[in-house]
């Protein structure tokens, strides 16, 4: 068979984009779960910081209940960002990059798929684990629910978010420090929407109103956030 | 062995490419006039060149002469400051997902993942671009002189068997326009020659390979053509 040939045999076989995506998705699960300690790092950092808290202020459960929004919010984000770091770095160390950009498929899908795993990895895990740490911090059961979902939606902004920040700092030297000055500043908002969020579900309130806008910022990350990731990689690769 | 998808066939003609649009036109690649800027350096100044269907180019020089750089700029990954490189006489940037789609690119490294074994990084890598059977896999390693690696995680394969697996990837991905940047590196002398051997049959099946080189491929010479950058 010619080389002509070869290429029309090879397109009658071509994944679609969907299996493409699922296939990126896939390594990415395998690859974190070959090295759990990766997956670990972020979820004992949020466990850490926010089960020191109640040992450094007070173990009173009224006061601990107030600050509890902040605690969860603030340690749900920088956990978020430290597992960032890894996002694109080893697969633009070892090439991997360079095939995704030259496969002759949407780079964009191919980082949306590789966003989805860092959220499955951090952002899902973290949701869950919140409502342990709410519990120290005297978060009252009622309340749970509303901590996993809120800190599940404002983790897939952040992801969404950081991934633009890890594909602009791809190859830099201390890309960690640099991420954390891109990422922190846009994600206040996330912030602030997510610890409201979840202030009035601790308090038995209402949520629906922050956790819509926190919805908003993840629709708007979902919609951009990949296409500029992708830009950002193509420029990075060069 | 080559796969099947690459051997030649009798009375096949190779030298002409079915495009996407339904055209047929010229299996070649061309670079006009091509500049490159890395940093404050001036890498490539006005350089041309062309390679057709069973030709491979073979491109010496010394390091930091431009030989990745060239490969890089041909494939896309490296904007040029000037001049254009065209695929069976097309512009690339008129439609770059299907050039891409033509090019396999072996850079320095090869792109293997070390906590994935030798058969789930080629069915991730080689997956984006076309569905694969794990047999095909299989004796496509073996083809390369890395039989019974398949299921070895690649931190535990040695810098050469990497490279033999790295190659089996290269035959699977099954595109007509090969971009190998020292592809015999980290190989043993019949590593080197399969290497050669590979580009042959490929090039004999009628696609055509570029290759930044330290040593002189095994390819027979009436096949190759030679492109010697210099500093500066």
């Amino acid at each position: 068979m010619s080389a002509t040939a070869t290429m029309l045999a090879c397109r009658a076989e071509v994944p679609s984009a969907l299996d493409v995506a699922s296939l990126a998705l896939a390594r990415d699960l395998k690859l974190a779960f070959r090295k759990r300690g990766e997956i670990a790092q972020p979820l004992a950092f949020f466990a850490v910081v926010t089960t020191l808290f109640p040992l450094a202020i007070t173990p009173e459960l009224s006061r601990l209940r107030e600050i509890a929004p902040g605690v969860l919010w603030v340690a749900a984000l920088l956990a978020s960002l430290l597992a960032l770091e890894y996002l694109f770095r080893d697969d633009a160390r070892d090439g991997t990059l360079e095939q995704y950009a030259l496969c002759g498929r949407s780079l964009t899908w191919l980082l949306y798929a590789k966003t989805a795993a860092h959220w499955v990895l951090t952002g899902l895990p973290l949701a869950l684990l919140a409502p342990f740490a709410g519990v120290a911090l005297g978060a009252p059961a009622g309340a749970f629910p509303g901590i996993v979902i809120t800190i599940a939606i404002g983790t897939i902004a952040l992801s969404l978010l950081g991934a633009i920040g890890a594909a602009l700092t791809i190859g830099t030297r201390r890309g960690g420090v640099l991420l954390s000055l891109l990422t922190l500043p846009l994600a206040v908002p996330i912030l602030i929407f997510g610890a409201r969020a979840t202030e009035l579900a601790i308090r038995g309130e209402s949520y629906a109103a922050p956790l819509e806008l926190l919805g908003a910022f993840a629709v708007l990350g979902a919609t951009l956030a990949p296409l500029a990731a992708a830009a950002a990689v193509r420029i990075s690769l060069e | 062995m080559l796969p099947a998808a690459l051997r030649a066939a009798p009375g096949a003609n190779p030298s002409r490419l079915e495009t996407g649009r339904g055209a047929m036109s010229e299996l070649s690649l061309r670079g006009e006039n091509l500049h490159v800027w890395r940093g404050e350096r001036h890498v490539l100044r006005g350089l041309a060149l062309e390679v057709t269907s069973g030709e491979v180019l073979q491109v010496t020089g010394a390091n930091g002469a431009g030989k990745t750089s060239l490969l890089r700029a041909l494939c896309g990954l490296l904007q040029l400051e000037a001049g254009r490189v065209s695929w069976g006489g097309r512009d690339v940037r008129e439609d770059l997902p299907a050039y891409h789609a033509s090019l396999a690119y072996l850079g320095h490294e090869p792109p293997l993942k070390a906590d994935l074994t030798a058969c789930e990084n080629i069915r991730y890598w080689v997956g984006l671009r076309r569905k694969l059977r794990p047999p095909e896999i299989a004796s496509t390693l073996e083809s390369v002189g890395a039989p019974g690696l398949a299921d070895r995680l690649v931190r535990t394969l040695s810098a050469g068997q990497r490279r033999r697996v790295a190659l089996a990837g290269l035959l699977l991905l099954a595109a007509p326009l090969w971009l190998l940047d020292e592809p015999t590196t980290h190989l043993d002398a019949a590593g080197q020659q399969l290497v050669g051997r590979l580009i042959e049959q490929h090039v004999q099946a009628g696609g055509l390979a570029v290759s930044a080189v330290h040593h002189e491929l095994a390819v027979s010479p009436e096949r190759v053509r030679r492109l010697e950058l210099s500093r500066g």
